[in-house]
C-alpha cells in the first residue's frame, strides 16, 4: 500500500500535503472496495486477495505478509474515512502543527498496516506503531490531565501488548508452524486444546485491552477526555477496533477450540462491558467521558457479538465496528467542536446551544440518534444483526446474556437524551454563549462526510453485510468445524 | 403491477422531510408550508385511490376475501439461516395491503392531511406568543417532522414483517420525540419529550425481545403464517414459546398505545404543539399498538387464545383508570388525553376478547377497528377544537376559558358534536363502534360488558364536563373585559379542517364497517355489524342511557359553572380527588423507580466502583511499581564498597548453605 509516501515531505503546506495525503488514501480505499467487490463478483473465492509476501526476517520466519478479505477490506474503508474527516477536524490546531501532523499519520500508517497484514509478528509491529504515537499525540496536544491520561493509556495498552506477544510466541511455537502467517497456521490447526485453553486468555485480553473489555477499560474515560479532537475520533473510531479485529483474527481463528470452550468467562466479562459502560455514562458530567463510556459499551457489544460464535452476529460485530467508528468519531468531532467553542465539556455549565450553534446541534442530535441505535442510521444495522445473531444460540446462558445486552439499547437511551436535553435544549444559562459562532466549512466537511457514511450504512446496509458475511462465513466455519485434537 | 405507485405513499414524504430538513431555514414559511401540504394531498389521493382499487376495484377474490397484496417487497438485511429449520431470515422493507392497512392509509392521510392545513394557521398564532418568549420560530422544521412522521407511520402500517414494523415503529418514536420537544427551550417539553422517548422505549425492548423469540421458532419474520406451507412443521416446537413472545410484543404496543402502567408519558406529550397531539398522541400512532395486536391477530388466536384475555383485562383496568383521572382534570389537553387513553382500551379491550368462534368471536375484531377509525376522526377534531381555543385563549387551562360559545361558534358546534360520538349518541359515529365493543365484551362475559357500560357513563360524564366548562360556565373574559383579551372565531384555514372532520367524524358511522373489515375476511360479516346492534338492542339501549345519564350529570353540575355540587365533592372527598389530579401517582413511582432505583442504586454506584475501585487498582498497580522501583534504587548506588559488603556477605551466606545441605 502507498503509505509512506507523503509524510516525508511536510513543510510549511501541512495542511495541503494532509488533504492531499488523505484524499488519497481514501480514493485507494474506495478503489480497493470496489476491485475486491469485483474480484469476488468474478469468481474469486480465496480467503484473502492482493496477497503480497517478503520475508524480512528468515531465523523466526516473519514476512511481511499482506492480504485483505471482507472484514479488513471494510476496516480500511473505515480508517480511510476517519483519517480524511479527522484531517478536517484538526485543521485549526494550533502548536506545532507539522509535528502533530507527522505523528497522525505514523498512527495511521499502524493503523492500516495492522489491518492489511496476515502475518502475526507484522500485525503485533503495526499495532505497536499505532499505540506510540499515541501517548505523544495525547501527552503534548491534550487537554486536562494529559500526561497523567496518556500515561495511563500508554502503559495500560503496553501491558496488554507483553500479554499479546507471550501469546504470539506461544502459538508459533507450539503448533510447529514454519511461519508466523495467520491462516496457514490456522490451516495447520494443531495446538493441543490445554495449551490453547492457556494462551487464549493471553491474545483475548491482550487486545481486550485495546477493545475496552471490562475490567480493562479504564484507561479508556480518561484516554479520550484528554485527547484532541481528531486523536479521539481516530483513537475511538479506529484504534478500538483494533482491538476486536486481532480479538477474532488471532485469538479466536487461530485457537478454535478454546474460543469454543473459554467464550463463556468472556461472554461474562463483554455484557458486564456492555451494560455496565452505558449505566456509567447515565451519570457523567464531562461529554467526553460520557463517549468514552458509551465507547466501553459500544465496544463491549463488538468482542460479546464476536464471542457469540454465529456467522450473524460476527457479521454484526463487523457492522458495530463499522457503525461505532463512524458514530463515535462523529460525536467527538461535534464535541471537541462545542469544546473549542464554549470552553467547556461538563454538560452543567451548558445549555440552549441549539439556538446558537445550530449546525453543531443538529449533527450532536443526529450523532446521539445514530448511537441509541435509530432506524435509517447505521447503528440498528448492527445491532440488530448482533441481536438476531446472538439469539441463534438457543440456550438460557447465552439467552440470559442477550437479553440483559438488550437492555443497553434503553439504557443508551436515557443517558443520549440527557445530554441533549440538558446542553442543547432548554435556556441559555450563560450569556457570553451567544457570541459563539457555528461551524466552519472545514468543520462542516468533516461532519457532513461522517452523518453521509453514517446514514449511508443505516439506510442501504446490505450491500456492506454481503461483504462482511462472505468473509465471515469460511472463519467461522473454521472456529466451529474444528474438531478438537487430543492432548498430548 | 398493481399498485405499482405504491412507492411514492413511502418515497414522497420522505423527500419532503429531506428538502424541508436541508433548506428548510432558506425558505419562506409559505413555501415549506405549500411542500408538505402538497405532498401530502397528493399522498391523500393516493390512499384513497388504493383504497377504491382495493375494496371497489378489485375487491373480493374468488374465495370471497379480500387478497392481502405485496406490492414490493425488498431485502434489505439478510440474517442468513435461522438455525432451527433452515429458512432463510430475511428482514424486508415492503408494502403489503391487507383491509386494516388500507383503512389506516386513509386514516393516517386523511388526519395528517388535515393537521398540514391547519397547522398554518395555529403555528403562526402560537409563534406570535413564543416569539414574545424569545423563542425560535420554527415553521419549516415544523413541517419536516410532520413529513418524516407521515412517511414512517405509513411504512409501519404496510409493514410486511414485523422487523419491518419494528423499524417504523422506532422512528415514529423519535419523530414522536421531537415534535414533543418542538417548544425545546420550554423546560416542560424537553422533560416530556424525553420521557416519552424513553417510555417508549422501555417497552420496545419488550417487543424487540419478543420479535427475537419469535423469529427463533417460527423461523421468519412474517406476519402470515400461512402463506409459508413448511410451516406447519415447526410450529409444534413454537406452540410454547409463541404466547410468551406475542405478550413481549403486546408490551411493546402497550408502551405506544399508553396501556398502564405505561402510559405515563402520553399526558405529559401534550407539551408539543396541538396539531401534533391531534395526529400524533391521538390518531395515529397510539394506535400503533392495537394495529400491531390486530395485524398478529390469527396467530394470537391460534396459538395463544388464553394470553390474549390478558390484554383484555389490563386494556379494561385502564379505561376504567382513565377515565377517573380525566374527571378531575384542569388541563384540557391533559383531560383529552386521558381520555385518549381510555379510548384506545376500548379497542384493545375489544381485540383481547376476541375467540376463535365463529362469528361471534370475530365481533371484537372488527369493533376494534371500527373503533380505531371513528375514534381517529372525532379524537383529532377534539383536540384541533382544543387547539383553537387554546390559540385564542393563550392557555391549557380550564379556569381561563368558560362562556366561549358565544364567541367560537364554530369551533362550539364542532366540540359539542366530537363530545356526542365520543359519548355514543346515536346517530353520530362514537355509538356504533363503541357499541359493539360493548356487545362483544358481554358476549365474553356479562362482568365485562357491564364494566366497560359504567366506563362509557363516565367518558360522556367527563367529555360533556370539558365541553360545559369551556363554552358555558361562567366566562373569564367577561368577568374583567377591560384587561382580558376578547375571544374571537379562528380563522378560515383553521375552522375549514375542524368543520371537515366534524362532517366526516358524524357520518362515518354509518359506513358499513363490518363489510371490509372483519377477521375472517368473509362477506357474511354485513350480517355482523347488524347483529351488534340488532341481535342485542338491549345492549344499545343500555349504553344510550348510560351515556344520556352521564350527559346529564354533567349538564346539571356544569352547565351553570354555578352548581355548588362539584366543590362540595371536592372537599368532601380530598384525598381521592387529589389522588386523581395527580394520576394516582403512578408517575411518582416511575420517578422514584428511574431515579432512586436505576440512578442511585445502579449508576452511581457503578461509577464511583469504576473510579474507585478499578481505576484505583490500575493506579495501585502504577504506584506499587513505582514504589518498588524507588526501593531497590538505593541497591544500584555505584558504591564498590558496599557492593563488596553484599557479595562477600552473599557468598558466605551460600557457603552456609552448601554445607548445610551436603
Amino acid at each position: 500500500m502507498l503509505l509512506g509516501l507523503w509524510f516525508a515531505k511536510n513543510d510549511n503546506q501541512v495542511r495541503g500535503v494532509m488533504v492531499v495525503g488523505a484524499s488519497a488514501i481514501l480514493g485507494l480505499a474506495i478503489w480497493l472496495t470496489v476491485a475486491f467487490v469485483q474480484m469476488r463478483n468474478a469468481g474469486n473465492t480465496d480467503l484473502m486477495l492482493f496477497t503480497y509476501s517478503v520475508p524480512w526476517f528468515a531465523p523466526l520466519n516473519i514476512c511481511y505478509s499482506v492480504g485483505v478479505d471482507g472484514i479488513s477490506v471494510v476496516m480500511i474503508l473505515l480508517s480511510a474515512v476517519i483519517v480524511f474527516t479527522g484531517t478536517f477536524a484538526s485543521w485549526q490546531l494550533e502548536p506545532m502543527k507539522k509535528e502533530y501532523f507527522l505523528w497522525f499519520v505514523l498512527l495511521s500508517i499502524g493503523v492500516f498496516g495492522f489491518f492489511i497484514s496476515t502475518d502475526m509478528f507484522t500485525m503485533f509491529m503495526f499495532y505497536e506503531v499505532a499505540l506510540i504515537p499515541m501517548y505523544l499525540l495525547i501527552g503534548v496536544w491534550g487537554t486536562g490531565a494529559k500526561e497523567y491520561s496518556a500515561m495511563k493509556l500508554t502503559l495500560m495498552l503496553m501491558g496488554g501488548s507483553a500479554l499479546l506477544i507471550i501469546g504470539i510466541l506461544a502459538i508459533y511455537y507450539f503448533s510447529g508452524a514454519t511461519t508466523m502467517e495467520v491462516n496457514e497456521i490456522a490451516a495447520l490447526h494443531n495446538i493441543p486444546v490445554h495449551i490453547q485453553k492457556i494462551f487464549f486468555p493471553f491474545i483475548f485480553i491482550g487486545f481486550g485491552v485495546l477493545g475496552a473489555l471490562f475490567p480493562f477499560h479504564t484507561w479508556s474515560p480518561d484516554g479520550h477526555a484528554s485527547a484532541p479532537t481528531a486523536v479521539s475520533m481516530l483513537h475511538a473510531g479506529v484504534l478500538m477496533k483494533l482491538g476486536g479485529y486481532g480479538c477474532f483474527r488471532i485469538a479466536m481463528y487461530l485457537l478454535p477450540d478454546a474460543a469454543q470452550q473459554l467464550s463463556w468467562v468472556f461472554l461474562i466479562l463483554t455484557t458486564c462491558s456492555v451494560v455496565y459502560g452505558a449505566l456509567s455514562a447515565c451519570v457523567q458530567t464531562d461529554l467526553k467521558y460520557i463517549n468514552a463510556y458509551s465507547s466501553v459499551s459500544h465496544c463491549g457489544m463488538v468482542l460479546f457479538a464476536l464471542l457469540m460464535l454465529t456467522r450473524t452476529a460476527i457479521t454484526g460485530a463487523v457492522l458495530q465496528m463499522l457503525s461505532h467508528g463512524l458514530m463515535t468519531a462523529l460525536f467527538f468531532a461535534c464535541i471537541g467542536m462545542i469544546y473549542h467553542r464554549a470552553g467547556t465539556r461538563d454538560v452543567r455549565y451548558l445549555g440552549g446551544l441549539m439556538k446558537i450553534i445550530p449546525f453543531l446541534s443538529v449533527s450532536y442530535v443526529v450523532a446521539g440518534l445514530a448511537n441509541l441505535g435509530l432506524p435509517g442510521f447505521s447503528g440498528f444495522v448492527a445491532e440488530m444483526t448482533i441481536f438476531v445473531g446472538s439469539f441463534e444460540n438457543g440456550d438460557t446462558f447465552h439467552r440470559v446474556c442477550t437479553i440483559i445486552a438488550c437492555t443497553s439499547i434503553v439504557v443508551t437511551a436515557v443517558y443520549i437524551l440527557r445530554v441533549v436535553g440538558k446542553i442543547l435544549y432548554q435556556k441559555v444559562p450563560n450569556p457570553e454563549f451567544y457570541k459563539l459562532h457555528d461551524a466552519t466549512w472545514d468543520e462542516r466537511l468533516a461532519i457532513g462526510g461522517l452523518i453521509f457514511c453514517v446514514a449511508g450504512l443505516g439506510m442501504f446496509p446490505l450491500f456492506f453485510q454481503n461483504i462482511i458475511s462472505e468473509a465471515v462465513a469460511p472463519l467461522i466455519g473454521h472456529i466451529l468445524n474444528a474438531a478438537p485434537i487430543a492432548a498430548l | 403491477m398493481e399498485y405499482s405507485y405504491s412507492f411514492l405513499i413511502l418515497l414522497l414524504p420522505f423527500l419532503s422531510f429531506l428538502v424541508l430538513g436541508l433548506c428548510g431555514m432558506k425558505m419562506k414559511e409559505k413555501v415549506a408550508f405549500g411542500i408538505g401540504t402538497t405532498v401530502l394531498g397528493v399522498l391523500w389521493c393516493l390512499s384513497l385511490y388504493t383504497a377504491y382499487e382495493y375494496f371497489f376495484a378489485v375487491g373480493r377474490d374468488a374465495a370471497g376475501l379480500y387478497p392481502t397484496v405485496t406490492a414490493f417487497n425488498l431485502t434489505w438485511l439478510d440474517f442468513g439461516k435461522a438455525p432451527l429449520f433452515g429458512t432463510e431470515l430475511i428482514f424486508n422493507i415492503g408494502f403489503r395491503l391487507t383491509p386494516i392497512s388500507v383503512m389506516m392509509l386513509v386514516v393516517i392521510t386523511t388526519v395528517s392531511f388535515m393537521v398540514h392545513i391547519y397547522s398554518l394557521g395555529y403555528m403562526a398564532e402560537r409563534d406570535e406568543e413564543y416569539r414574545v418568549e424569545g423563542y425560535e420560530k420554527g415553521f419549516q422544521r415544523f413541517y419536516a417532522f410532520l413529513s418524516l412522521f407521515t412517511m414512517s407511520m405509513l411504512g409501519l402500517v404496510v409493514a410486511t414483517n414485523i422487523f419491518q414494523m419494528y423499524l417504523f415503529w422506532e422512528l415514529v418514536g423519535v419523530c414522536s420525540y421531537l415534535l414533543i420537544g418542538f417548544y425545546y427551550p420550554k423546560h416542560a417539553a424537553v422533560h416530556a419529550s424525553k420521557k416519552a422517548f424513553i417510555v417508549t422505549r422501555f417497552a420496545d425492548l419488550f417487543f424487540l425481545i419478543g420479535i427475537l423469540f419469535y423469529s427463533y421458532y417460527v423461523g421468519t419474520f412474517n406476519f402470515d403464517l400461512n402463506a409459508d406451507p413448511t410451516i406447519a412443521n415447526r410450529l409444534p416446537m413454537a406452540v410454547n414459546i409463541l404466547p410468551v413472545a406475542l405478550f413481549l410484543m403486546f408490551i411493546g404496543g402497550a408502551g405506544k398505545s399508553a396501556m398502564f402502567p405505561l402510559h405515563i408519558w402520553l399526558p405529559d406529550a401534550m407539551e408539543g404543539p396541538t396539531p401534533v397531539s391531534a395526529l400524533i398522541h391521538a390518531a395515529t400512532m397510539v394506535v400503533a399498538g392495537v394495529f400491531q395486536v390486530a395485524s398478529l391477530m390469527p396467530i394470537w388466536l391460534k396459538y395463544a387464545p388464553n394470553t390474549l384475555h390478558y390484554v383484555a383485562y389490563i386494556a379494561a383496568f385502564t379505561a376504567f383508570y382513565a377515565a377517573a383521572v380525566a374527571c378531575t382534570q384542569r388541563d384540557i389537553k391533559r383531560g383529552l388525553a386521558f381520555s385518549t387513553i381510555s379510548q384506545i382500551a376500548y379497542m384493545l379491550v375489544a381485540l383481547g376478547v376476541c375467540s376463535a368462534v365463529e362469528g361471534e368471536g370475530s365481533v371484537g375484531y372488527m369493533a376494534s377497528m371500527f373503533h380505531l377509525f371513528t375514534h381517529a376522526m372525532f379524537k383529532a377534531l377534539l383536540f384541533l377544537c382544543s387547539g383553537a381555543i387554546i390559540v385564542i385563549i393563550g392557555s391549557n387551562f380550564k379556569d381561563y376559558m368558560g362562556g366561549l360559545h358565544k364567541y367560537m361558534p364554530i369551533t362550539n358546534w364542532c366540540f359539542f358534536f366530537a363530545c356526542l360520538c365520543i359519548s355514543g349518541i346515536p346517530p353520530f359515529s362514537g355509538f356504533f363502534s363503541k357499541d359493539e365493543i360493548v356487545a362483544a365484551c358481554f358476549h365474553f362475559s356479562p362482568f365485562l360488558g357491564w364494566f366497560m357500560t359504567l366506563v362509557s357513563g363516565m367518558t360522556a360524564f367527563y367529555m360533556f364536563r370539558l365541553y360545559y366548562v369551556i363554552f358555558w360556565g361562567k366566562s373569564y373574559y367577561e368577568a374583567d373585559p377591560e384587561n382580558r383579551r376578547k375571544p374571537q372565531e379562528v380563522p378560515a384555514i383553521m375552522w375549514g379542517p375542524l368543520v371537515f372532520l366534524c362532517i366526516v367524524g358524524c357520518l362515518c358511522g354509518l359506513i358499513p364497517f363490518g363489510h371490509f373489515v372483519s377477521l375472517d375476511g368473509h362477506a357474511e360479516d354485513i350480517a355482523i355489524q347488524t347483529f351488534a346492534i340488532w341481535t342485542w338492542p338491549s345492549v344499545a339501549w343500555v349504553s344510550i342511557v348510560v351515556a344520556i345519564i352521564g350527559i346529564g350529570l354533567a349538564t346539571w353540575m356544569y352547565k351553570s359553572g354555578e352548581n355548588p355540587v362539584p366543590d362540595m365533592l371536592k372537599r368532601r372527598m380530598p384525598k381521592l380527588h387529589e389522588a386523581a389530579l395527580q394520576r394516582f401517582y403512578i408517575d411518582d413511582a416511575w420517578q422514584f423507580f428511574t431515579h432512586k432505583i436505576v440512578f442511585g442504586l445502579f449508576s452511581k454506584p457503578i461509577a464511583w466502583f469504576d473510579r474507585r475501585v478499578i481505576d484505583g487498582t490500575f493506579n495501585f498497580l502504577a504506584w506499587g511499581t513505582q514504589t518498588a522501583g524507588e526501593t531497590i534504587r538505593p541497591w544500584q548506588s555505584g558504591d564498590v564498597r558496599q557492593y563488596a559488603a553484599w557479595f562477600i556477605t552473599g557468598t558466605v551466606a551460600l557457603t552456609l548453605v552448601l554445607l548445610c545441605i551436603l
